[in-house]
């Protein structure tokens, strides 16, 4: 009798990337519907424009480069759609999202390589490059409460048109974080400007929702053992301390910790962006630091940069260190010296 | 009544009672309730025996019997070549049939040198009187050569001779450590044996104790092993023995791993490149220290040991009391044979074990489960996809190593980041891979990149060699030349210095020269075949002679 011969382990593990993808595209979905209920249609549409462009792109260059196609099935892609597709703004034409994953999919990461191989998170650099080249279309955020009906919005994604009875002048608004950096540039305090109704109870208004879903999302999969806590905790403490000390230093610039926290993408960024494990440091230690730049960074960016929010640059600028870091944060190994 | 005073007035609180944890590690599915609830039964007899020379750690034992020899059961057939050996004994009587190269339980499926025995069925002794020995009176050194003569090796795996680990005085030993943490899945001799033989494995632990001469000694279980840690409770009462604890350490694989275990109870490391007994700590498999008991109290050999055969593969999952040399075939025989849909035939527990191809291997020393597992047990292998760098891996891995990492230069051939990386302390448990979402087999990127390494540096040392004995060459041919040329230097300076000797020489040389020229003319002039000459040619001679001599005269 012959038996088949393998290598060990033997005993079957119960791990797949496709799991992990899926527990965390599962885990964006509170977020998602927050989102949704807040800004409207257009974020489905966006997400699903996104989702479609991400997935054709991996399977066309799949095919290109004579890999199974079914790699796709990984679910890699669709959550670099989805990212991506978040961080847009509901009244964004069609392209946008589109290009976005493009750029995503094909040059940040396929010609690195693929899944496993890209340098850049591939969501926040199709995101960068639509912020930079396309920066107009990608302030057209409304008011939250406010937006056009499902069929209005695909018409407007589409054709740019909007129902006569509206103008995007009455429906676009600036984000509250945009808002504080235009009007703190007028010389206002932030208790003036806190009293806009674009802001809630400790943040934004709606805004603070969002992130406390993301939130939950996010101690969902650190539950699910998907992610681990050194880099959402890492980035959220950097955020956090660095806003605390300047909150304290003037507290009429510098907005507080937790309008930090619950502003923009810090959530969505700490639990699902900065955790994209192909671009993010290895180590254990390394990932503490990592999230500890990218919360440092995005509240310098934010506060002194050129953008409202500065998730994405934090996140990129951070996976340029990652090897480095990897590299000063090695375990010690056991039964050696320190 | 004395000795128990003594042993109450001891301080209760062990310095070993708080246990510590090390990184990483699983919680994995136990398999283990059939084959643990079952009693050890006796695999038999086998028609014939198939003995390796080798089943040990080290030097392969050297081969005293023929074929057509007799043979006893006990009775030693191959014996202990060098310091890292063991003697390899008949584990029941018969007739040696062939000595000759069969295949071994290896990864590889490798054949070795192995002695065949066709038993004759009636497992005699040679002789059957023995007299336990008393060895608290014995010195350590005598008493690791009784170990030694019994062929002893670590039953738990690895199989180092136990005589070379318990060192025998080179160490100052602290604590003696009996393994019984069977972290592996699936395996459940050493629980089988404890629950069955308490008394032995603690009698077996003091003679060990006594031949490190440790103070203490720790028996370790794991915390599911609930009726076996009873019986050594109730083993110890009864017995006299002091400093002999037991501890519960929970589940966790690899906790069974010698310096995982040693990390749990004492709270210290054994260095990378060092062995526990640098840190004055023994440790040895519980199924050693019975072997031990066999072999001192018993004044047998070791010619069997408990083999757990289980898995959806085979019929009655069970421990059997196997002779060494059992062909595996016959073992899974006894555990009613296989399954219609067995796939795969393991040696070894689903974490470490190796595949083997066919099943007509011998049980061997150090081989401690037969897992015949059936396709929905242990489906294939998905096809392995790109590693995400989630670094799952690194969070389970028992070394601290960032496997990760390895796998990036196991993959690439980058042996020294590999090496830099720490690869050769990988203990090889398949945590990694197991957690592993992209499905990587990892251990074996470890495991060619270390033969890899290990293939490099023989090579190393082989051109190092011929290097050196190239070098060598070189300088031996420079030297000659060297010597030569000042001796023909010399010669010539002899030849060309105009002083007393040379004057000398030449007239040596003049002298010899005379008297060749002497000896030619006498040559010449002695006529040869002269004796019985006529009158009248002698007279012819005379004649010629006297011509001659006028000719000659005028020069």
């Amino acid at each position: 009798m012959e038996f088949k011969t393998y290598s060990s382990p033997h005993l079957p593990g119960s791990n797949s990337v496709t799991v992990m993808m899926r527990r965390v595209l599962m885990a964006l979905l509170p977020g998602i519907m927050c989102f949704t209920w807040l800004f409207g249609w257009g974020i489905v549409v966006n997400i699903l424009l996104a989702s479609l462009a991400a997935l054709l792109a991996e399977a066309a260059i799949l095919a290109l480069r004579k890999r199974p196609v079914t790699t796709l099935m990984d679910g890699s892609a669709l959550v670099t759609g989805v990212l991506l597709a978040l961080a847009l703004p509901p009244l964004t034409p069609w392209w946008i999202p589109v290009i976005g994953c493009l750029f995503a999919i094909v040059i940040a990461k396929q010609l690195y390589g693929g899944l496993g191989y890209n340098p850049f998170n591939p969501a926040m650099a199709g995101y960068v490059v639509l912020l930079i080249s396309f920066p107009l279309e990608l302030t057209l955020w409304s008011a939250p409460g406010t937006y056009l009906g499902f069929t209005d919005t695909l018409i407007h994604a589409f054709t740019g048109s909007l129902p006569t009875d509206q103008t995007m002048d009455a429906l676009s608004m600036a984000t509250p974080m945009d808002s504080i950096k235009t009007r703190l540039g007028l010389s206002e305090t932030l208790s003036e400007i806190h009293g806009s109704p674009l802001f809630g109870s400790f943040a934004g208004a709606g805004w603070e929702w969002i992130n406390l879903w993301f939130l939950l999302g996010g101690l969902w999969l650190l539950q699910m053992k998907v992610i681990q806590w050194q880099i959402p905790v890492g980035m959220l403490a950097g955020l956090a301390l660095i806003a605390f000390v300047f909150y304290a230093i003037n507290p009429d610039i510098y907005t507080t910790p937790l309008f930090q926290l619950f502003s923009g993408a810090a959530m969505l960024g700490a639990f699902f962006i900065a955790t994209d494990p192909v671009s993010a440091c290895t180590t254990p230690r390394g990932r503490l630091y990592y999230g500890l730049g990218i919360g440092l960074l995005t509240y310098i960016i934010r506060t002194w940069g050129g953008y409202p929010d500065g998730v994405a640059f934090a996140v990129l600028l951070m996976n340029m260190a990652a090897p480095t870091i990897d590299h000063y944060t090695r375990p010690r190994v056991f039964g050696h010296d320190t | 009544m004395v000795k128990s005073a003594a042993s109450f007035s001891r301080p209760t609180a062990s310095p070993f009672d708080r246990l510590h944890k090390f990184h990483g590690g699983l919680k994995l599915p136990g398999h283990r309730e059939v084959s643990a609830s079952r009693p050890i039964s006796s695999a038999g007899v086998p028609a014939i025996l198939v003995l390796p020379l080798q089943q040990h750690i080290g030097a392969p034992a050297e081969c005293l019997v023929q074929p057509g020899d007799t043979v006893y059961k006990g009775q030693l057939i191959a014996r202990q070549v060098g310091a890292i050996s063991a003697a390899v004994h008949a584990s029941s009587s018969g007739t040696v049939t062939t000595v000759e190269e069969r295949p071994v339980p290896h990864p590889s499926g490798l054949q070795a040198p192995c002695i065949v025995i066709e038993t004759d069925g009636l497992d005699r002794y040679q002789d059957s009187e023995s007299t336990a020995l008393d060895y608290s009176r014995m010195e350590p050194d005598e008493l690791c050569t009784h170990i030694r003569r019994a062929g002893i090796v670590g039953l738990g795996g690895a199989g180092f001779p136990t005589q070379v680990k318990l060192g025998c005085g080179k160490h100052k030993i602290e604590l003696l450590l009996i393994n019984a943490v069977e972290c592996e899945p699936y395996i459940s001799c050493d629980n089988r044996l404890i629950q069955e033989r308490a008394a032995e494995v603690i009698e077996g632990a003091r003679v060990l104790q006594h031949a490190v001469q440790a103070d203490n000694c720790i028996i370790a279980i794991e915390d599911n092993m609930a009726t076996a840690e009873q019986a050594l409770h109730t083993a110890l009462a009864t017995s006299n023995a002091t400093g002999i604890q037991v501890t519960r350490v929970p589940e966790l694989y690899p906790s069974g791993g010698e310096r995982q275990l040693i990390r749990i109870l004492t709270g210290r490391e054994v260095p990378s490149q060092g062995f526990p007994a640098d840190i004055g700590i023994i440790c040895q498999n519980v199924g050693t220290a019975a072997a031990v008991y066999n072999a001192i109290i018993k004044q047998q050999p070791l010619l069997s040991r408990i083999v757990t055969v289980t898995g959806d593969g085979v019929v009655q999952q069970q421990n059997f009391e196997t002779l060494i040399g059992t062909p595996v075939s016959h073992l899974v025989a006894a555990a009613g044979g296989y399954t219609q849909d067995v796939e795969r035939l393991l040696i070894g527990g689903p974490m470490m074990g190796y595949t083997v191809p066919v099943d007509n291997i011998p049980v061997t020393k150090t081989l401690n489960c037969v897992l015949a597992v059936t396709r929905e047990e242990m489906p294939a292998p998905p096809p392995a996809q790109a590693c995400i760098r989630c670094g799952k891996c690194t969070e389970v891995c028992p070394a601290d190593l960032l496997p990760q990492q390895l796998y990036w230069y196991a993959r690439s051939s980058n042996q020294d980041a590999a090496q830099d990386y720490d690869l050769f302390d990988c203990i090889e448990c398949g945590c990694c891979a197991y957690v592993c979402p992209s499905h990587i087999p990892l251990v074996q990127y470890y495991r060619h990149a270390k033969s890899e390494i290990w293939l490099k540096e023989t090579q190393t040392k082989a051109s190092d060699i011929a290097r050196q004995r190239h070098e060598a060459h070189l300088n031996r041919l420079a030297r000659i030349k060297q010597e030569r040329a000042e001796r023909m230097a010399k010669k010539k300076r002899a030849l060309s210095s105009d002083d007393g000797s040379s004057d000398k020489k030449k007239a040596a040389i003049e002298a010899a020269l005379e008297r060749v020229k002497q000896k030619k003319q006498q040559a010449s002039t002695m006529p040869k075949n002269v004796e019985n000459l006529t009158t009248e040619q002698q007279q012819l001679i005379a004649a010629v002679d006297k011509r001659r001599q006028q000719n000659d005269e005028p020069e």
